[in-house]
């Protein structure tokens, strides 16, 4: 970011939540670099930009589909990246049909199921019916065995939340191509027309930004991009958490595709994100739809055997790195199940449990609540107080046999059954809860060794400073003891289904305390050779895995951190002795690379854009990229190289194809498939909303993931009777003096005494219409709790003018919780949110809720739920009420076919 | 020195310390300057790693008599030049907050306290506990006959404030368990 001529930070404090990351802004600015903040909230950030444009929470794509707008229809796209390193020029099936002809949905739409059949987003292939377009074909047609269309196959279902490390896979990478842009199919067309209504109009209507506000902001993206300059923009989870969360990161990344800021130094969309190893949890993850390195579980009826497992992560002819997942997949089969993972049994394939669906932590919510869940184990995490929809999680742990939570203070989610909120209203009383509830003390992060990864996919090894205290230990610790009393009791089993407890690798030299050697984990992750004169030595690169079993890794992307048997995550070599992009401080997965996809900030032939954005290079002499950080590209693959066409992966790739885990190089400015709720991101309005979708009949995002409970009742939104019950937004942010749900905070004194107390922040304005007191209480009532606020009045937060009426936002910190034992507690804004999801990675819509305000504090006892109940018939708040999916009943426009797409998309409204 | 020593007297102290404005060297008490930072009396400084947000800013931390008396910010790393935010900072009291909870507790069905459990017997009891669950909630098959070999039993969230050999190791275990019901923060 210090690189960056122009920042624009949206969705994101940056200046609060990540504050000593903040530096480097400042850095560029002091440089001459324009800083813009766009939020609802005029915050620190917004006070040391320069300039805030406040916005409406949730509307965020207009805005941005409005820069690509502008970009495209003023000529100000970098025209040699786009089509060199885009998909700008690829044509796309003619059957598919955009949302702007078909009112809000993409083709391919089933009412039912609410999910997408993709075949009609793929990209053409040269067959009957694909031949009348200008340009050339620069490919031979696909074998008459293959699909209709490039990458139509495979899986659909769930696919979207495994894409954590490039782009979905394709049977080829053999497409029709206009090079000049004109056929109307070419994905550049197809992307101007699909944002041609996103105007300067548009965005003042339904953003509530002015046009001058909007020129700005134009002018400087545009000025600061190119050859000689680049933009940077940074996010949080103010652009995630929204029912299409992951469009909105989508149409920031057509933005920098457009612009040529992708794999650029001081370019790129940096993801800011919130916990000290978020990104190593996603890496090697903790989560339900992935193994390590971005490999999917494997689900029931899609991946039944080892062969259909890995033809639907990639193709043998795709291009780039993902076509060499056999080989990974092995790796890690043999990492976990060692001698007992052989060619015969498919590496132990079969050991591995299948999903069926969506298994995440909603779905296990209610799970629990259904009684299908009999334990739970918390680590490290607050659910009582940190998810969404606090009343169904701690319900959700009352019908739990156990509870198992291992944290560092006794959390919310620990002590609910003595002193939650549930207990004070009456709906539950302690001497009925069955749940047996387990307290194990953890170790912090001084008292263990090991590594975080941080937001820039970097590994820091820490170094143990002194012993856990007490009966205090580390995760490792405790897990590899509950690994071996399990085997222990499990050991004379002849029952097949502990076979893959009973064949696991799980032997760890201890220390003196029976800790494990983290070390030891750590080289496992990496990989070695497993047969031949290198049997026993570490992996340097996953290049080196293979499929035949030679070789295992825990974890192919984190493949080198300990090449040689030497632990590159813990060097620390000081940063002011070495370049700027510090390679000998800590190790960055993969390859110890700093910035990914950097071939891109080489012109076609190699060659720098400019001598201000040198980063790497070709250098002719030596034959191979150098420069200033590790070539993301095979190193000695020449600018000017065309590949076999029938070659497959990295053989594939040719020499202008920087974005080597694309299944056909190149950057998707358009998805032919893989993202669930549309090939390109379009506006709907969130869940709870006061005003109207301005674009299409369709309100909502019809692929959104529904829990459609009467303890997840939805506020109506505009247009809908009842909407003026719960008239104000409200979004929920951190403070900087506390951490997520205050488990790390709350129990600090120096910090609680520093933010003590659960507030909002309102305008002048709203305070001045419903009568509030500054620093007096007041209560705010959502459709699924009531909690009570201190009143900060502040013109920090400006009422917004949209589409004919003023939006009043209310703004929330979600820190604290209701419980007995923190150094300061209060109510939990989490517990005002629902539940709806995004339906690509599952996360919840909890930027943007609806809500009404009163002075005062709130009921306590029962009353509480009066208020509550109140409020929702008043409302007429039903389960039916925002979780239809199709919002003009009895139209299933998807299954349309004939739709005329040079039908004027200009809709009135 | 005695108490009334003239050359205590302030307008001396100024000039002779240089400090002539009387705001630093020559109005310290004699408490302060017996004082000496808890990093220059450390035994050793380890490096490590902010455990809040995801910036990954360097610490020192000071260690004496197997006791962490202070954390600093790392002045070499290149991420974070020696800063700390607030967070950062205080974490020295995340370690000996004087509330930290560090015992075994264990609450039983209908109980209203918590009552004492030593470490030992609280693993054994929670792996019976995870092999009933996984066997109560086993699934080999789904109603087509396709193999499923999990378990719903039982479910795990958190993991983004632990370390990746952590995170390894509770998918690896846990996966060989068949659990599925994996999660952690960064769903959220």
């Amino acid at each position: 970011m210090a690189n960056a001529d122009c920042i624009v930070i949206q969705g994101s404090n940056m200046a609060e939540c990540h504050p000593v990351g903040y530096q480097w802004v400042t850095e560029a600015k002091a440089r001459g670099a324009r800083v813009i903040h766009v939020d609802p909230r005029f915050t620190r950030t917004s006070a040391v930009a320069d300039k805030h444009v406040p916005i409406r929470a949730g509307s965020d794509i207009v805005l941005l589909g409005a820069l690509i707008n502008h970009v495209l229809t003023h000529d100000l796209w970098f025209e040699e990246y786009v089509r060199a390193y885009t998909n700008a020029a690829t044509l796309v099936n003619e059957d598919y049909r955009d949302a702007e002809d078909l009112d809000g949905l993409f083709s391919g739409f089933d009412p039912e199921t609410g999910q997408y059949d993709m075949s009609t987003w793929a990209y053409a292939e040269n067959e009957d019916g694909a031949g009348g377009h200008d340009g050339k074909v620069d490919a031979p047609a696909g074998d008459p065995d293959d699909g209709a269309e490039a990458g139509a196959e495979a899986v659909e279902e769930a696919a979207g939340q495994q894409l954590g490390s490039g782009g979905a896979p394709m049977e080829h990478a053999r497409m029709l191509h206009d090079e000049t842009l004109q056929d109307p199919r070419t994905v550049f067309q197809i992307l101007k027309r699909h944002y041609a209504r996103y105007t300067p109009e548009m965005v003042q209507e339904v953003c509530g930004i002015a046009p001058e506000d909007f020129a700005y902001l134009v002018r400087s993206i545009t000025e600061n991009s190119g050859r000689e300059r680049t933009t940077c923009f940074a996010y949080a989870v103010g652009w995630t958490q929204h029912s299409l969360g992951a469009q909105y990161i989508r149409t920031a990344s057509i933005l920098q595709l457009l612009l040529g800021n992708m794999g650029r130094p001081g370019g790129g969309i940096m993801a800011l994100r919130g916990h000290a190893s978020i990104q190593g949890s996603t890496d090697i993850p903790t989560l339900f739809n992935l193994l390590p390195g971005y490999l999917p579980m494997p689900v029931a009826g899609t991946h039944d055997t080892f062969e259909d497992y890995l033809a639907a992560i990639a193709s043998k002819k795709q291009k780039g790195y993902w076509a060499e997942a056999d080989a990974y997949t092995t790796s890690l089969l043999k990492a976990w199940w060692g001698d007992a993972a052989t060619a015969d049994n498919d590496w132990a394939y079969d050991y591995l449990p299948r999903l069926t669906g969506a298994h995440g932590t909603f779905q296990t919510l209610t799970s629990m609540l259904d009684d299908e869940v009999e334990g739970y184990f918390l680590l490290g995490q607050n659910p009582a107080v940190g998810s969404s929809n606090g009343r169904m999680q701690r319900m959700a742990m009352s019908h739990l046999k156990w509870l198992v939570v291992r944290d560092l203070n006794l959390i919310e989610s620990a002590t609910w059954w003595k002193d939650g909120p549930e207990i004070a209203s009456g709906e539950l009383r302690t001497e009925d809860i069955e749940t047996e509830v387990f307290f194990l003390p953890a170790a912090t992060h001084v008292e263990k060794s090991g590594t975080f990864t941080q937001t820039q996919r970097l590994l820091q090894w820490r170094h143990q400073a002194v012993a856990p205290p007490g009966e205090c230990r580390s995760e490792l610790q405790f897990f590899f003891e509950l690994g071996q009393r399990i085997r222990e009791r499990l050991a004379d089993s002849a029952d097949e289904r502990d076979r893959p407890l009973l064949d696991l690798t799980w032997d760890y030299p201890v220390d003196a305390h029976g800790e494990p050697d983290p070390e030891a984990v750590l080289a496992e992750i990496n990989g070695r050779h497993l047969t031949g004169p290198d049997a026993g030595r570490p992996l340097s690169s996953y290049t080196e895995m293979r499929a035949d079993g030679s070789t295992s890794g825990g974890c192919w992307i984190y493949t080198g951190v300990y090449a040689d048997g030497v632990n590159r995550a813990a060097a620390r070599t000081p940063g002011q002795e070495q370049a700027a992009a510090a390679p000998d401080w800590g190790w960055a997965w993969p390859a110890n690379r700093r910035i990914l996809y950097n071939r891109a900030s080489a012109d076609p032939e190699g060659r720098p854009w400019s001598e201000r954005k040198k980063y790497v290079w070709w250098d002719e002499e030596q034959d191979r990229w150098v420069g200033d950080d590790v070539p993301d590209f095979p190193l000695h693959l020449a600018p000017g190289t065309r590949p076999d066409p029938d070659a497959g992966g990295a053989a594939a790739l040719a020499g202008d194809d920087p974005f080597i885990m694309q299944a056909d190089g190149k950057g998707w400015l358009y998805a032919p498939k893989g993202v669930l709720d549309g090939p390109l991101p379009t506006h709907y309005e969130p869940q709870e909303s006061p005003v109207a979708n301005a674009l299409y009949a369709q309100q909502r995002n019809p692929s959104r993931v529904l829990f459609a409970r009467q303890d997840n009742l939805t506020a109506p939104s505009a247009g809908e009777p009842g909407a003026d019950v719960y008239p104000y937004v409200f979004t929920t942010y951190r403070l900087t003096e506390h951490h997520t749900a205050g488990g790390m905070s709350r129990w600090l004194p120096y910090l609680s005494e520093l933010q003590p107390e659960m507030f909002c922040e309102v305008s002048p304005e709203l305070a001045a219409e419903c009568g509030l007191e500054p620093y007096g209480w007041a209560t705010i009532v959502s459709p699924r709790s009531a909690i009570e606020v201190r009143v900060l009045v502040t013109e920090r937060m400006t009422p917004l003018v949209v589409r004919g009426h003023t939006v009043h936002q209310i703004g929330l910190p979600y820190h604290w919780g209701v419980g007995g034992n923190a150094v300061v507690s209060g109510d939990s804004a989490n517990d005002l949110l629902g539940l709806t999801l995004e339906p690509n990675v599952q996360i919840q819509d909890s930027k943007v809720g609806s809500c009404h305000i009163r002075p005062g504090r709130r009921p306590r006892g029962p009353e509480l739920l009066d208020l509550v109940a109140e409020y929702q018939q008043r409302a007429g708040a039903t389960v039916e009420t925002g979780n239809t999916r199709i919002d003009v009943p009895g139209t299933d426009r998807s299954a349309d076919p004939d739709t005329d797409p040079t039908t004027d998309p200009m809709r009135e409204h | 020195m005695s108490r009334f020593s003239p050359l205590e007297w302030p307008v001396l102290r100024q000039i002779r310390s240089g400090d002539l404005l009387g705001r630093g060297p020559a109005v310290t008490s004699e408490r302060t300057r017996a004082t000496s930072p808890r990093t220059t009396t450390a035994d050793r400084v380890v490096q490590s790693v902010c455990p809040y947000c995801a910036v990954g800013c360097g610490q020192r931390v000071y260690v004496k008599d197997e006791k962490v008396v202070q954390i600093e910010g790392d002045p070499d790393s290149p991420i974070s030049r020696g800063r700390l935010c607030p967070k950062g900072a205080a974490s020295e009291q995340l370690v000996n907050a004087p509330g930290r909870q560090t015992e075994v507790l264990y609450r039983a069905p209908r109980a209203t306290e918590w009552q004492r459990l030593d470490l030992d017997t609280a693993v054994g009891m929670v792996a019976d506990r995870v092999l009933e669950a996984r066997r109560n909630g086993w699934q080999d098959a789904d109603e087509q006959g396709r193999p499923l070999r999990r378990t719903m039993g039982f479910a795990s969230l958190g993991g983004a404030t632990l370390d990746n050999e952590e995170n390894y190791l509770i998918k690896k275990l846990f996966t060989a368990a068949g659990a599925i019901q994996i999660e952690n923060q960064a769903r959220i």
